[in-house]
């Protein structure tokens, strides 16, 4: 069953940008994209447990900022070494000039 | 390495590497000099040009003092050619197989991997390995037991650090892990810190570099002539002091086990040859900081710190007047560093983040 979250507002997340986004003791990195998409992830690295919310996004990557491990944001790719393991991605709705995410 | 010129256990299975796990040092927390987000995405944007650009120059060389070392040899001449040639092999390849293993010299990955394993075949670090050893250096910058990248250990080994601008070391251990990583072997060490997914690729760079020495080998003895060795392998020996020289302003001297960049590395000034080959490393400090800055945009980066940083010394030659008496008083007693001054605009050392058995530090 869905639990959507209320998390930013459009305009907290600059284009090509990601936030952070804290919520009952969990983190997420919220996205949004060149062309205008939000996507969300879990909010710390799976190599190490860095914010990625204060990392780099390069088109659909975002560059951890300890390691520079890479991860596709949008399906949760990680995209080489240091990063071997998958990042948790989360559906994300925009309404009403909020971004929810799905944190099920 | 005896355990009587070494009382402290560098090693990443000792038992310093189990005291800093229980101190909390390991994958701890850091200081940060405060940054606008918009300041940092600026300063990490990743370009193509700068680093094509001194790719071209840095391989173009290569060829220029390797044709001519050819036209010149068997005479003296071909010496100062040689010498050129072996730096820009020895050394400069230390720079960008550490700036492409951070994946910021180039914006496009694969040129970013190209040059990391033509740097890596010539500065004798197997890929694989070193990625994951410089990745912890970051995690667990000169923490005793963590840290695989400690250059200069407590006391220092006069003998150890003089070879070290020849090579000798450095390339006698290459080979050794070359060797063990042929067979298929992986050591202890390594896997305390590369995981296993990526066993397969230690060995296949190994035995890849193995084939193209034995090819170089073969070509020399075909030719009757040192030439092509002296092309491939042994300037990692006589052209690798420039990159000792640098590397070891790094962190030479300075503290161990704090969790404050600004203590435990050093930003130098130096001439425009060497931070051409150095790829702006010397920024250091600012790069242990913010690893996601690319090596061109450090002098920017190091403009919006300086505030926060202790000042950098002015030369190489001011950094060793600073560094060798500090590693004399080391071999009287290990426990003595260089706490570097921070300027009054600067937040103090944050002892709390820091070992607590080291003395109170110069605001």
């Amino acid at each position: 069953m869905a639990n959507w979250i209320d998390a930013l507002g459009v305009e907290d997340v600059a284009n090509e940008d990601v936030s952070r986004f804290d919520h009952q003791g969990r983190t997420f990195a919220i996205y949004r994209s060149p062309d205008d998409k939000y996507y969300a992830t879990d909010g710390l690295c799976t190599h190490e447990k860095v914010h990625l919310a204060d990392g780099l996004v390069m088109d659909n990557i975002i560059e951890c900022p300890k390691h520079n491990g890479r991860f596709d944001y949008t399906n949760g790719k990680a995209m080489g070494a240091p990063v071997c393991i998958n990042i948790k991605t989360y559906p994300v709705k925009v309404e009403g000039g909020k971004v929810f995410i799905d944190i099920a | 390495m005896s355990e009587a010129a070494h009382p402290r256990d560098y090693g990443l299975l000792g038992v310093e590497a189990e005291k800093a796990v229980a101190a909390g040092l390991k994958s701890a927390e850091w200081y940060h000099t405060e940054v606008s987000r918009k300041d940092l995405k600026e300063l990490m944007k990743r370009s193509n040009s700068p680093a094509i650009r001194d790719t071209i120059i840095w391989l173009g060389l290569m060829v220029v003092f390797a044709t001519g070392a050819w036209m010149m040899w068997p005479t003296w001449w071909s010496l100062p050619f040689l010498f050129a040639y072996g730096v820009l092999y020895g050394s400069a390849t230390d720079s960008r197989w550490h700036e492409c293993s951070h994946g910021t010299a180039f914006k496009t990955p694969w040129m970013n991997d190209a040059v990391y394993h033509i740097a890596c075949f010539m500065i004798m670090r197997n890929p694989t390995r070193w990625r994951w050893s410089h990745t912890r250096h970051h995690t667990d910058t000169i923490i005793i037991g963590l840290d695989p990248e400690i250059a200069v250990m407590r006391p220092p080994v006069a003998f150890k650090v003089g070879l070290a601008f020849v090579g000798i070391l450095d390339v006698i251990e290459a080979m050794k892990m070359m060797v063990i990583n042929v067979f298929g072997h992986i050591t202890a060490e390594e896997k305390s810190f590369i995981p296993e997914m990526e066993w397969p690729k230690v060995i296949l760079a190994a035995r890849i570099w193995f084939v193209v020495y034995a090819a170089t080998i073969a070509l020399a003895v075909y030719l009757g002539s040192w030439f092509p060795i002296l092309l491939v392998g042994t300037p990692r020996l006589y052209g690798a002091w420039h990159h000792v020289m640098t590397g070891l302003m790094q962190h030479g001297g300075l503290a161990e086990n704090v969790l404050d960049h600004r203590m435990n590395s050093r930003t130098v000034l130096i001439n425009p040859i060497s931070r051409f080959i150095y790829w702006n490393m010397n920024y250091h400090v600012e790069h242990h900081m913010f690893p996601m800055v690319p090596y061109h945009a450090l002098p920017r980066l190091h403009e919006l710190l300086k505030h926060d940083l202790p000042a950098p010394l002015q030369s190489v030659w001011a950094c060793y007047k600073e560094m060798l008496p500090a590693w004399w008083r080391q071999l009287c007693g290990e426990d003595y560093f260089i706490i570097p001054v921070l300027p009054a605009t600067a937040k103090p050392y944050r002892q709390d983040l820091n070992n607590p058995a080291l003395p109170a530090a110069a605001a």
